[in-house]
């Protein structure tokens, strides 16, 4: 999909209004018309965590001109409230204190993922990527309505009103209203068939620092998380899961269990043993004294290091066809000397802060859903083909995540269903809060996968490579979900290859083909998908071939991004600030890298030093990034920055391992992820453009393992391929 | 019957002695801002002040806590903790904002402890606090910003 130009597929006619009350102030929605009659105005309302009702529209402006925005997108941390209140706050000309930000209902008609189809979802860093024009025609549309209400009711001409941060004022004395004041009035306006947006030099609010619309609450401790939800009733669950992926229960002993004060009931799911409790540390004692015995005929019992040994082997055969430009066989037979390397990436876990947990009740309407959603209307397919509902009956509350990073957008639905299996269980209609240990979640599965790729190349008379062939072996992660008919083409998961197969280097013969390997351990997008191992291999490797050709690894890079001209700015301007071609300060070492993702170019330059003991640490960073048209460079710099050290954090020492099947790692301690003490210094340039804005959540994360491993070459003279990165 | 003392208010408590602090302020205390993260004192996300200094309450037993001054993010107040909030805000720290709370309390009490720390200071007494978005930069500059903003005898 080209998510460079999009539309929001509004023109003409398709503004349509929401059947409000009186008094109930201005709201309006948009959406494609053919989608909207799936739904309908008015349809599939859901009760927000207050328990009120809220409209299906992105604006409602109430008589107290609170501005309220309607979040399609999980706040999962990447800025999607503050961005998406951006956008309509700047063609409202609303004061940005006023605007409030909720999350929408799940509800595919009309707040679906214009990029996606009838799904409503967050990721693939699309957020604001897709939406920045359904936005911005939202608010658009908002003011226009208000302004046609003053003129009403001063008697003026549209022409002669204005709106500045939330004031709207007339030509005449005393013509000066609220929001508020006006928004009654408003709602009787015809909704406009066409609205103007604004040229970028009038932009008041995007562009400019604004305050995270999620900072009171997350400074104080008020946010409201899945984990946080309690409700009358409400009962407490944890799950004995099968210690190896494929295991079955062959029986259970639940006697010491639910003699354990305050537990409730303990009984079989399709996933393991339920233990029901009062609250939560009744549920986890009650579990301790569980006992259960497993069938392991059909598990994973093998090892890590089994599996990339079969995936070696895999590799000296040739796989699918991804790319094939020139004639790579002969390129590479009349090559004087070809260059080989193997890379080695192990399974990697989200480790999200707030591990996996939702809250689920049955009721006579249906099921009412707490959690933080990543894929909203995925979720809600699922939980209703369980109980043989209509989607629409399945309401889901969308709270804050504690970190996803993709998790929460499980195309199987895993943990939602665990609780909706444990709450029909129970039966009544009793909200059942599902809690994950840390141990539980990091040995519940869906981890980035583990990957192998072999990459050979030589340089040609001209010094340019001449040739180059990228063997990738590699779990599929879209293979048996609802996604395969549409991402896997021609037995390519385009989620396994991204990053190598739209290699921006110009090389005349360049090969790319694929090993989708069926094993038993459960996989998914974890932040960069395909790019967390593309971008180290085809980095790293054309560092490889710049040092062969001797040549600058920046300027070899510039001679081959001819057709690419806006890598080649971000290359140039991250060498221009990160002192490319200057000495690093005493006993550092620095490296390059750059990789697109998400339509998103990002260039890093590393300064690192050695540690001892094959240890090593970054002290600065220094990035360029071009996402296009910037609507909160602060939030882009955060998601730069935290983005960069998510990928350090899995370069310094993240990997999921098995011992006979079991997953070796439980806790923070067995799986390290960065701590305040390996954070560099980040310093982040962003390349100002008009492009449509591409995403910022995701593409920073790469670049940083490829970057630290060129650092160490030049430190050591050692090539690590193998993730995490350990001097010999 | 455990008293318990949290945020100045005194409850009595009908639970397992051995319960964690942390599943007593959530569950029974209903102050969830105090996170569970780990449960086994390796990230700080459930960082509360037990008679003024840092403890882990996932590891933290209501007899061990029976009978101290206990202080959650509902109950933070002073001008440390109004100056560290405040330039938290101020630099727009928070992400998905889980671990905040643990790392809100863990910066007043280094600061409560050392109005000036170094930067050195700042990593060893916060390096026991994992944010998995990496707020780790802003989170060190916000510190710095409310330690100079409190030299300076700023109001938060």
């Amino acid at each position: 999909m080209n998510n460079d130009e999009i539309s929001s597929g509004l023109s003409r006619r398709t503004f349509i209004k929401t059947g409000l009350g009186a008094g109930a102030g201005l709201s309006l929605g948009v959406w494609l018309p053919a989608l909207a009659q799936m739904g309908g105005p008015g349809k599939a309302g859901a009760a927000g965590a207050t328990g009120a009702l809220e409209p299906n529209a992105f604006v409602r402006i109430g008589p107290d001109g609170v501005v309220q925005v309607v979040a399609k997108h999980l706040e999962m941390g990447q800025g999607s409230w503050t961005g998406l209140a951006t956008l309509v706050a700047e063609e409202l000309d609303a004061d940005w204190d006023q605007v409030e930000v909720i999350g929408a209902p799940a509800d595919a008609a009309r707040y679906n993922n214009l990029f996606w189809g009838p799904v409503q979802g967050t990721g693939g860093s699309t957020a604001m990527a897709n939406s920045h024009k359904q936005m911005r025609e939202a608010g658009a549309a908002a003011r226009a309505m208000l302004l046609a209400a003053a003129a009403e009711r001063w008697g003026v001409e549209v022409g002669d009103i204005t709106i500045d941060r939330g004031t709207v004022t007339g030509p005449g004395a005393g013509q000066r209203a609220g929001f508020g004041d006006l928004a009654e009035a408003a709602a009787a306006q015809p909704v406009p068939d066409l609205v103007f947006l604004k040229d970028r030099k009038d932009f008041r609010l995007i562009g400019q620092m604004l305050p995270r619309k999620d900072n009171p609450g997350k400074v104080n401790g008020t946010a409201l998380y899945t984990q946080d939800i309690r409700l009358p009733d409400m009962l407490t669950a944890v799950v004995l899961h099968s210690p190896r992926f494929g295991g079955r229960l062959s029986g259970f002993d639940a006697a010491d269990a639910k003699k354990v004060s305050g537990v409730v009931d303990v009984f079989e799911i399709p996933s393991g043993v339920a233990v029901v409790a009062r609250d939560t540390w009744s549920a986890m004692s009650g579990r301790d004294a569980l006992r259960a015995e497993w069938d392991d005929s059909d598990a994973f019992t093998g090892t890590a290091g089994e599996l990339m040994a079969r995936y070696r082997d895999m590799a000296d055969q040739p796989g699918t066809v991804v790319r094939a430009d020139g004639d790579v066989a002969a390129a590479l037979a009349a090559a004087d000397t070809v260059l080989a390397a193997d890379y080695e990436f192990p399974f990697l876990a989200h480790a999200t802060m707030e591990p996996m947990n939702c809250v689920v009740r049955v009721d006579a309407e249906g099921c009412e859903i707490f959690n933080g959603a990543q894929l909203q209307t995925g979720d809600q397919m699922a939980v209703a083909q369980a109980l043989g509902i209509e989607p629409g009956q399945v309401r889901i509350n969308m709270l804050y995540a504690g970190g996803s990073f993709g998790r929460r957008a499980n195309p199987h639905s895993d943990y939602v269903l665990e609780a909706l299996h444990i709450a029909k269980h129970v039966g009544r209609p009793v909200p059942v809060k599902l809690v994950w240990t840390r141990e539980d979640d990091m040995r519940a599965g869906y981890y980035r996968p583990m990957y192998f790729h072999r990459l050979r190349g030589a340089v040609g008379p001209d010094g340019k490579p001449s040739v180059w062939q990228h063997r990738i072996v590699g779990q599929s992660i879209l293979a048996g979900t609802a996604f395969a008919e549409a991402l896997i083409k021609d037995g390519v998961d385009s989620t396994s290859v991204e990053g190598a197969s739209d290699l921006p280097y110009g090389i005349p013969n360049l090969g790319v083909d694929l090993h989708s390997p069926v094993v038993p351990v459960p996989v998914q997008w974890w932040r960069a998908v395909g790019s967390t191992h593309t971008a180290f291999s085809t980095e790293t490797f054309i560092d490889e071939l710049a040092v062969a050709a001797g040549k600058d690894p920046v300027e070899y890079r510039l001679g081959l991004l001819g057709d690419h001209p806006r890598h080649a700015r971000v290359l140039q301007l991250a060498a221009e600030k990160g002192g490319w071609g200057a000495p690093a300060p005493e006993g550092q070492f620095r490296g390059i890298a750059l990789h697109e993702s998400f339509n998103t170019r990002v260039a890093q330059v590393v300064d690192v030093s050695l540690d001892g003991d094959g240890a090593w640490r970054v002290h600065r960073v220094v990035v360029a990034v071009d996402c296009g048209m910037a609507i909160n460079p602060d939030n882009i710099r955060a998601q730069v920055e935290g983005g960069m050290g998510f990928g350090l954090s899995a370069a310094l020492g993240e990997a999921i391992t098995f011992d006979g099947g079991r997953v070796v790692e439980g806790n923070y301690d067995g799986y390290p992820v960065l701590r305040m003490n390996q954070m560099p210094r980040v310093e982040v340039h962003i390349v100002k453009n008009d492009a449509p804005p591409t995403g910022v959540g995701e593409p920073a994360t790469p670049v940083i393992a490829p970057a630290v491993a060129i650092a160490l070459h030049r430190a050591t003279g050692q090539r690590l391929r193998r993730l995490p990165l350990k001097l010999g | 019957m455990i008293e318990l003392t949290v945020n100045g208010e005194t409850h009595e408590l009908d639970a397992d002695p051995g319960m964690p602090l942390l599943w007593a302020l959530r569950d029974h205390l209903g102050l969830t801002g105090t996170k569970y993260g780990c449960g086994a004192a390796l990230c700080g996300a459930c960082t509360v002040h037990v008679d003024g200094r840092p403890r882990r309450s996932c590891v933290t037993t209501l007899r061990v806590a029976a009978g101290k001054d206990i202080r959650t993010i509902e109950g933070l107040q002073g001008p440390v903790a109004k100056a560290v909030q405040g330039s938290w805000e101020r630099l727009n720290v928070v992400q998905c904002g889980y671990c905040q709370s643990g790392q809100i309390m863990a910066a007043v009490s280094l600061l409560e402890g050392n109005p000036r720390p170094g930067p050195a200071e700042i990593d060893d007494a916060m390096s026991g606090n994992l944010c998995r978005c990496a707020t780790y930069a802003r989170i060190r500059d916000a510190i710095g910003k409310a330690a100079e903003q409190l030299a300076a005898g700023e109001p938060g």
